[in-house]
């Protein structure tokens, strides 16, 4: 599944890095402590967290992850769009919170 | 140059987890039993301490920061650290309008409140203040920095509650006027497992939340008096002012 199919089928927001839309999705991984998902996260998975500080994109970035969801109606933080665009991983949202989201993504993965 | 022996890091029974032996009159007695010459009255979230801290301390030579322990929206602990009146009022200001209004529970996370010289209890602090702001690391930063306040992260090196934990590692553009280091580590140890960092602005502190912690840990600053500015410039090396840890 690719992001931009995920960006459907979940009704999210694309905030920034459209130009990542075509990473493919090989997993996910829910977590709101950066040093944790450094030490955790697999490439190619999709981070939910409700985290919208710069760093979250160079830990992204890092671990070659697919693209980013911010949960719960919130929003990047100014330099994290920025950065998002230069490491062409999309930043997307949700007004659903990390349970929800991380159900359906899960689902989706394994239909 | 003088030596000033500092702990900028001192809980009270306001804070939750401050003990209740906390008071403000018994803190300074104890300041006074280690020979401290600079505190700061940090407690989660609330700056209401500090001015009766000084008023005790003052006629001892003490010289009291006012400040506070902030939690951050990513839930990273820092230090806000000021030196007049009017610059804590309106940093309390800007606490109360970011703080959740989540009732405490003093049974379960412990009593929040503000006492006299007596001890007698003049405020309880309703709302939780162990929770999160609704703004982040870069935010309060500017807001401390707006009001000509010192601006140290808390104990960078534990793995709860810090910049590191929260936010994986030091952001390389986050303007600080130092990193606070726990007493669980050295600046040696710390540096080499983050080699990244390109500076070396560091501060001990006691973190006291029980009387006997009450400068378990201080840094000295070889400065001409005691203000910040003078502790700014000793953190920086620069005008032969210097910091010892």
């Amino acid at each position: 599944m690719t992001v931009s199919e995920l960006v459907k089928k979940a009704e999210l927001t694309v905030f920034a890095g459209s130009n990542g839309l075509n990473n493919e999705i090989v997993g996910g991984y829910t977590s709101d402590l950066l040093s944790d998902v450094m030490g955790n996260a697999d490439a190619g998975c999709v981070w939910i967290t409700l985290q919208s500080h710069k760093n979250v994109m160079a830990i992204a970035s890092l671990k070659e992850l697919a693209a980013v969801i911010i949960v719960n109606s919130g929003s990047p933080e100014a330099d994290m769009s920025e950065q998002a665009e230069k490491e062409g991983i999309p930043v997307l949202g949700t007004t659903l919170g990390a349970f929800e989201i991380s159900g359906i993504l899960y689902n989706s993965l394994n239909a | 140059m003088k030596s000033f022996r500092a702990d900028l890091h001192i809980h009270t029974v306001l804070s939750p987890c401050g003990d209740l032996d906390m008071s403000p009159v018994q803190i300074v007695d104890l300041i006074r039993l280690q020979n401290i010459n600079i505190v700061a009255i940090t407690d989660h979230n609330a700056t209401h301490h500090g001015p009766l801290v000084r008023r005790l301390a003052e006629p001892y030579g003490i010289k009291v920061f006012f400040g506070a322990e902030v939690t951050s929206k990513e839930e990273a602990h820092l230090l806000c650290l000021f030196e007049e009146e009017e610059q804590r009022v309106a940093f309390q200001e800007f606490i109360d309008l970011n703080l959740p209004q989540i009732p405490n529970k003093p049974e379960k996370f412990g009593y929040q409140v503000v006492v006299n010289e007596a001890e007698d209890i003049l405020q309880e602090i309703e709302y939780l203040l162990i929770s999160a702001l609704a703004v982040g690391v870069n935010q309060i930063e500017h807001e401390v920095h707006r009001l000509g306040g010192l601006f140290i992260p808390a104990h960078v090196d534990k793995p709860r509650y810090s910049l590191t934990s929260q936010l994986g590692f030091i952001p390389s553009d986050l303007n600080f006027d130092a990193l606070e280091l726990s007493r669980n580590t050295s600046t040696e140890v710390f540096l080499a497992s983050n080699r990244y960092l390109k500076q070396q602005r560091f501060v001990r502190n006691s973190d006291a939340h029980y009387l006997s912690d009450i400068g378990k840990q201080t840094t000295s600053f070889n400065i001409e008096e005691p203000t910040l500015s003078e502790m700014k410039m000793a953190l920086w090396g620069v005008n032969g002012r210097s910091v010892e840890l």
